[in-house]
């Protein structure tokens, strides 16, 4: 669209093309008295794009406020590219998650692919190198062609990204539900490393200062990206196809290496990606975050294509681009620094002192607007929440437990179910070697990677079940969080701190804000008592397709220390004769679970119970058993239960077998989800050593070296007997058989 | 000994195989970028694996046409070890230094994962540290690692026993005759699909590609003493 096809200010007005943009009548009447007169079309671009949800956080604002966000190790709470945690020794973590959810229900192999794309700018913005990706997936139960091509695609547009930037994609999760089949989630985290006197904040400080573009040119792709994540999909949502963009792996490899080496000039000042918003969003957050303003010549900004008009460029998505602002007169040593990589680093503005945002071209002022209007000022709602009907239902329901004739066979379908089943087919599509720290690879509780140079390495996961959110979300809430923490302490590893992305339905709808509002309570509650504030994250809402709203899923990014490599813990068993403990008592929990979804079709009752104290108490003692050495393997309790742990930890290297004794109730003692347990193994020798330090350990067996799995009920009868191999292909086989 | 360890835009597992080289095998490593018009003074070229140009057109079609190419020729037919890994055997590939070329998978899927190589030939530069026959673990991570040559080429590479390592057991790729790395007629330069620089800490899984480098360099000591 040229200048002249755009909309004069009082036509914007009386036909109400600001809705059109996402904005409401309210909203583009604060607009007109913020400037004092009507905006042009441009200016209106700008507000709408900053006063989105995905940018400005207006709805989920007051919710967000609730999280704790400090602690003595956090570097770097919200609100800069990504959080930082200090590690010891002058180093630190940054890390952030991020979703690219419709993008990638529109495209799946460029929506997922400039999904991690994002997600590493933040992290390189900070000045640290990337070292390390996960993910978090969410589609439907792969029985449509759709559902299929989606995972497919998404996987595929993961792998391109991140195996030809050469950073590796280490872990994650998948779970697969019918509320995910037409907005499939897709969120991205990246986790980087840095030293304490190399981190870069994105402020435009310093008035004179030379604002410099860097990085791809600017093109018509992805235009209004960021007003389209704020919306519901609907059938109608095909034709926004151009709002997604489209990812250049080498490029940001070339831009990755260029910044990492400017961030060693002094004449460097500030840096931001140019995600969400593009210019916009950068121009604009960086001047507010110093108290400064910016104007830029958009003639010259580096087009794509031709006859751009400013409104184009601004809302512009085109990645692998960042703005940075430079001492001013040291501009051509930044020219040369790109150079050498074959990138373009152009000066395109100023840094000024009046707070304004303003956009020349062609030689007209086309915007001139507060900076702090853009970022900071948005409108910021506290909408109305209800508590749906159908929670109070689930709570009151009583649900008993299954009856089970074929103990074996159940335990086989639970193990191919695809939320259970390997992800191999998935994680063999990743590089996730690259950079040769990975100790930890996909497939076990947390990814573990080193840190050369020193005897540390980090955890990582990310986690969910969103099951238990659409049961109760407050529960929810606390176990995504303490979930991801147990897998953290089970490779031998101190959590840290966590980063989250935020997926829900419309929160226009009082039960969907509820929703957000209870989770935010859970997590918050849970990060309080288990030490791990929130450093950043990410809102995704609207996750909805005609009308139907995705479980809450609040996906949960968890980084933590491990202190001395010795200490790294995998969930295999190691070798015959080790002693089979599960930490904490069985209880008949089925609301949510697996084996309630795998035997009915749906999920209903209550979700299982958690006590964040004895949680807490568990992981130190675990750890702490860990750390003295005393632990052969360890595996956190979950999908599936007891009986779905146990199976996994024989599908190790080695050819091993395990022959427990269940106590209780048999269906609840091999499938029941109750929460804060974990199945550990231990030499003959530190026995002693390990009961008196774990207390709630409770030693039902041990690890034999015929690879067959013998659980016998209480009184001592055999209910499973399987070998292991049949197991495996069970578990290994599944996703592949789906899609085939 | 000195390596050079040659950096084109894109390249990603150059630090893989820096590391490798000082850390694990104590000998010496520098970068070189690609733009470079030298390689005196380095006793070993290595081209790491990554995604050079982005893999655009087609993998290594662009990164042969680098000046520092020039050079890895010179350096080949003066005799140096010369190791191309993944996008490096696919640039060695484009650069007419070793013959036949590469397709997609067969699977048309990115792999990675450690599969088992065995040892063809034991008795070149690189492998003289192994046993012939021996099979050893190596990881793969590639997307176009399906070798093919013409029956003639094939004839060439099994007769001047230049196939040095081919896929044991499951061939993941769908490579001719199972081929995971060969040298040239002289011996001097291999290249491989595998990554021997990711097999070199057992903390990472496997450490059986550190005999490959440690073949290089004792070679390398030997036909200096000689010369000397």
């Amino acid at each position: 669209m040229s200048l002249l096809l755009e909309p004069n200010p009082e036509l914007i007005k009386s036909e109400r093309i600001y809705a059109e943009m996402g904005l409401s009548d309210d909203e583009f009447a604060m607009v007109e008295n913020t400037l004092g007169r009507l905006p042009n079309y441009t200016e209106l671009g700008l507000f709408s794009v900053m006063w989105s949800e995905h940018c400005s956080y207006k709805n989920s604002k007051p919710v967000l406020r609730k999280f704790p966000t400090t602690g003595e190790k956090v570097l770097q709470g919200p609100g800069e590219g990504a959080g930082i945690v200090d590690i010891g020794d002058n180093q630190a973590v940054v890390f952030k998650i991020e979703s690219h959810n419709h993008p990638s229900a529109i495209e799946p192999y460029q929506g997922a692919a400039t999904g991690v794309g994002g997600i590493i700018r933040d992290v390189f913005s900070m000045g640290a190198r990337p070292i390390a990706l996960l993910n978090s997936l969410r589609f439907g139960e792969l029985k449509s062609a759709r559902g299929k091509y989606l995972f497919k695609e998404v996987v595929a547009g993961i792998a391109g990204y991140g195996n030809c930037i050469g950073i590796p994609t280490v872990g994650g999760e998948i779970q697969f539900d019918s509320s995910y089949e037409g907005n499939p989630l897709v969120n991205a985290m990246c986790v980087g490393l840095i030293n304490h006197e190399d981190i870069k904040k994105g402020q435009a400080h310093g008035v004179g200062n030379t604002v410099m573009y860097v990085g791809a040119k600017t093109g018509r792709d992805g235009i209004h990206g960021a007003t389209f994540a704020s919306e519901e999909l609907t059938d109608a949502s095909e034709e926004k196809r151009p709002a997604v963009q489209v990812g250049d792996p080498f490029m940001e490899k070339l831009l990755l290496e260029a910044c990492l080496e400017l961030i060693h000039s002094d004449a460097l000042i500030g840096i931001q990606d140019m995600g969400a918003a593009g210019l916009t969003s950068s121009s604009a957050e960086m001047a507010s975050k110093a108290g400064s303003g910016i104007e830029m010549n958009l003639d010259l900004v580096p087009q794509r294509e031709t006859g751009m008009s400013a409104y184009e460029m601004m809302l512009s998505e085109s990645q692998e681009r960042m703005l940075i602002v430079v001492t001013k007169g040291r501009e051509q040593e930044i020219v040369d620094l790109f150079s050498k990589y074959e990138l373009e680093a152009v000066s395109i503005g100023t840094v000024t002192d009046d707070q304004k945002l303003r956009l020349v071209h062609k030689g007209e002022v086309v915007a001139d607007v507060p900076v702090d209007a853009l970022a900071e000022e948005a409108p910021v709602y506290n909408k109305p929440s209800s508590e749906p009907a159908f929670y109070r239902e689930f709570q009151e329901m009583e649900v008993s437990a299954p009856v089970i004739e074929d103990y074996s066979e159940t335990l086989k379908n639970l193990l191919s179910q695809p939320t259970i089943a390997s992800k191999e087919w998935v994680y063999d599509q990743y590089d996730y070697m690259v950079r040769t720290n990975t100790v930890v690879a996909p497939g076990s509780d947390a990814a573990v990677v080193r840190i050369r140079e020193t005897n540390k390495a980090l955890a990582m996961t990310t986690d969910c079940n969103s099951r238990y959110l659409y049961l109760d979300p407050e529960a929810g809430g606390k176990i995504a969080v303490a979930e991801a923490a147990r897998n953290i302490v089970c490779s031998g590893a101190e959590p840290l701190a966590i980063t989250d992305c935020l997926n829900f339905g419309n929160p226009e709808k009082p039960e969907i804000f509820w929703q957000i509002e209870k989770a935010v309570d859970g997590m918050s509650e849970a990060c309080r008592t288990l030490s791990t504030p929130v450093i950043g994250g990410n809102v995704s809402l609207y996750n909805e397709t005609n009308g139907e709203a995705v479980y809450p899923t609040p996906v949960v990014g968890m980084v933590g220390l491990v202190h001395d490599v010795r200490h790294i813990t995998t969930q295999s068993f190691k070798q015959s004769g080790d002693l089979i403990y599960v930490i904490g008592e069985t209880k008949e929990e089925f609301g949510g679970s697996e084996l309630q979804k795998m035997l009915s079709g749906k999920i209903f009752g209550k979700a299982p119970e958690i006590d964040l104290e004895v949680e807490l108490k568990r992981q130190k003692q675990l750890l702490t058993a860990i750390q003295g050495g005393l632990v052969a393997s360890a595996h956190d309790i979950a999908e599936g239960g007891f009986a779905v742990a146990v199976a996994e930890s024989l599908f190790g290297e080695k050819q091993l077998g395990a022959d427990v004794t269940i106590s209780g109730h048999a269906a609840a003692a091999l499938f029941s989800e109750t929460q804060s347990r974990f199945l550990i193994s231990v030499r003959p020798e530190n026995q002693t050593e390990f009961e008196e330090l774990v207390e709630d350990a409770n030693l039902i067996g041990k690890v034999t070296d015929v690879p067959e799995l013998t659980i016998s009920d209480s009184g001592r009868q055999p209910i499973v007997t399987e070998s292991v191999n049949e197991l495996f292909t069970a578990w290994k086989g599944a996703i592949p058989c789906l899609l085939s | 000994m000195k390596f050079a360890v040659i950096v084109f835009p894109g390249s990603n597992c150059d630090v893989d195989m820096f590391h490798a080289i000082k850390d694990e095998l104590g000998a010496e490593a520098e970068y070189v970028w690609h733009s470079e018009g030298s390689l005196d003074g380095y006793d070993g070229v290595l081209l790491p694996g990554g995604f050079s140009y982005g893999d655009y057109l087609r993998s290594g079609a662009i990164a042969r046409f680098s000046n520092v190419m020039n050079e890895v020729v010179k350096a080949a037919e003066a005799g140096k070890p010369v190791l191309g890994v993944c996008n490096g055997f696919q640039i060695l590939l484009e650069a007419g230094l070793l013959p036949g070329a590469m397709r997609r998978n067969q699977n048309l899927k990115f792999m990675c994962r450690t599969v088992q190589l065995k040892v063809e030939n034991a008795d070149t530069l690189f492998t003289l540290g192994y046993e012939q026959g021996e099979v050893i673990q190596i990881p793969i991570a590639h997307g176009e690692g399906n070798y093919y040559c013409n029956e003639e080429t094939l004839i060439k590479l099994e007769e001047n026993k230049q196939i040095a390592f081919t896929y044991h057991g499951e061939n993941p790729n769908g490579s001719l005759a199972d081929i995971a790395g060969i040298t040239n007629e002289k011996g001097n330069v291999l290249g491989m699909m595998p990554h021997p620089e990711r097999a070199v800490d057992t903390l990472l899984g496997s450490a059986d590609g550190l005999r490959l480098f440690q073949s290089i360099v004792k070679h390398w000591r030997e036909s200096h003493v000689v010369i000397a």
